[in-house]
């Protein structure tokens, strides 16, 4: 058995209006900081998991993603993944 | 109609199923049931009301954790009898999550809380949840939410529209809600979701009787 470290990255997708964005980008041009074109906030969702190999691994995260992590109506997902 | 019982769900979180209760058991006289969100017997209810409140403290996203309850689990089978399923607020949101009804709900446009009563179009008869389905009525209930903001893609937007499944509409649209949608159905019309609290407009010393005729459908075959 291997053991992976994933970070899921769940974010609104980019039709969908992100209110919480929008307060925080108006409260950062606030403090004073300039130049900031768009800001939006998503969700990380750190893991350790077991399995044979990688790509089993994959397919287990796949379907917590698209199950449970994010919903694919209004949220899209990506994923990075280390052996540990 | 001696017999019939409403299946009243609490999910840890809920603050909605007494107040869901005690409209239907003192304003109409049908009578109710707590199930537990574990319980996957639903063998003696005949119609089930998912309450609002906060399941699972909205944990992830509303409705999200809730969805994989051995409750929720049952009610496929619930629904395609054809038996109703009714859910308001955080149910309507469980029902969206689960995939029984279409779209998702998300954040107000505005980022509050909205506390408060709204005027809502009712456009559509499917499913009987709201008049006899003769005329265009204006209703008015209340709304309590920081997360009703209806949204799906143009696609299922259509097909809503197409299939009269848009049962609501906002007058003065409080969230941001695409369509103005605050309540929609399942194509067979047993499934509703709605967002407005029809147990909160059961009694004219509170505020109203609006929402009598959605609980009372629920008796409906």
């Amino acid at each position: 058995m291997d053991q992976f470290a994933v970070k899921v990255f769940v974010r609104l997708r980019p039709s969908v209006l992100d209110p919480a964005g929008e307060a925080t980008k108006s409260a950062s041009i606030k403090l004073g900081a300039k130049g900031i074109k768009s800001l939006r906030i998503g969700k990380m969702i750190e893991l350790k998991i077991e399995g044979n190999g990688e790509n089993e691994v994959r397919e287990k995260i796949d379907l917590l993603c698209d199950r449970l992590f994010a919903n694919t109506v209004i949220e899209d997902y990506d994923y990075s993944l280390e052996k540990l | 109609m001696d017999n019939f019982t409403v299946g009243v769900v609490v999910f840890p979180g809920s603050n909605c199923d007494r107040d869901v209760s005690w409209a239907l058991e003192a304003c109409l006289d049908i009578r109710t049931k707590y199930l537990w969100h574990e319980s996957s017997d639903l063998s003696d209810v005949d119609a089930i009301v998912l309450p609002g409140g906060f399941s699972y403290g909205d944990y992830l996203r509303c409705g999200a954790i809730a969805r994989f309850s051995p409750l929720i689990n049952a009610l496929d089978d619930f629904v395609k009898s054809g038996r109703r399923v009714l859910g308001i607020c955080n149910g309507f949101q469980i029902l969206t999550e689960s995939g029984f009804l279409p779209g998702a709900l998300t954040t107000n446009k505005n980022l509050n809380f909205i506390c408060d009563d709204v005027e809502l179009d009712i456009v559509s008869s499917k499913g009987g949840w709201f008049n006899d389905g003769v005329e265009k009525q204006t209703i008015k209930l209340p709304i309590a939410h920081g997360e009703g903001r209806y949204h799906c893609d143009s696609d299922t937007l259509k097909k809503l529209v197409d299939n009269e499944l848009i049962s609501l509409r906002y007058k003065n649209n409080p969230n941001g809600s695409l369509f103005d949608i605050a309540g929609i159905t399942n194509e067979k019309g047993n499934v509703l979701g709605l967002m407005p609290h029809p147990e909160r407009a059961c009694d004219e010393i509170i505020g109203g009787t609006d929402g009598l005729f959605t609980l009372k459908s629920l008796i409906l075959k």
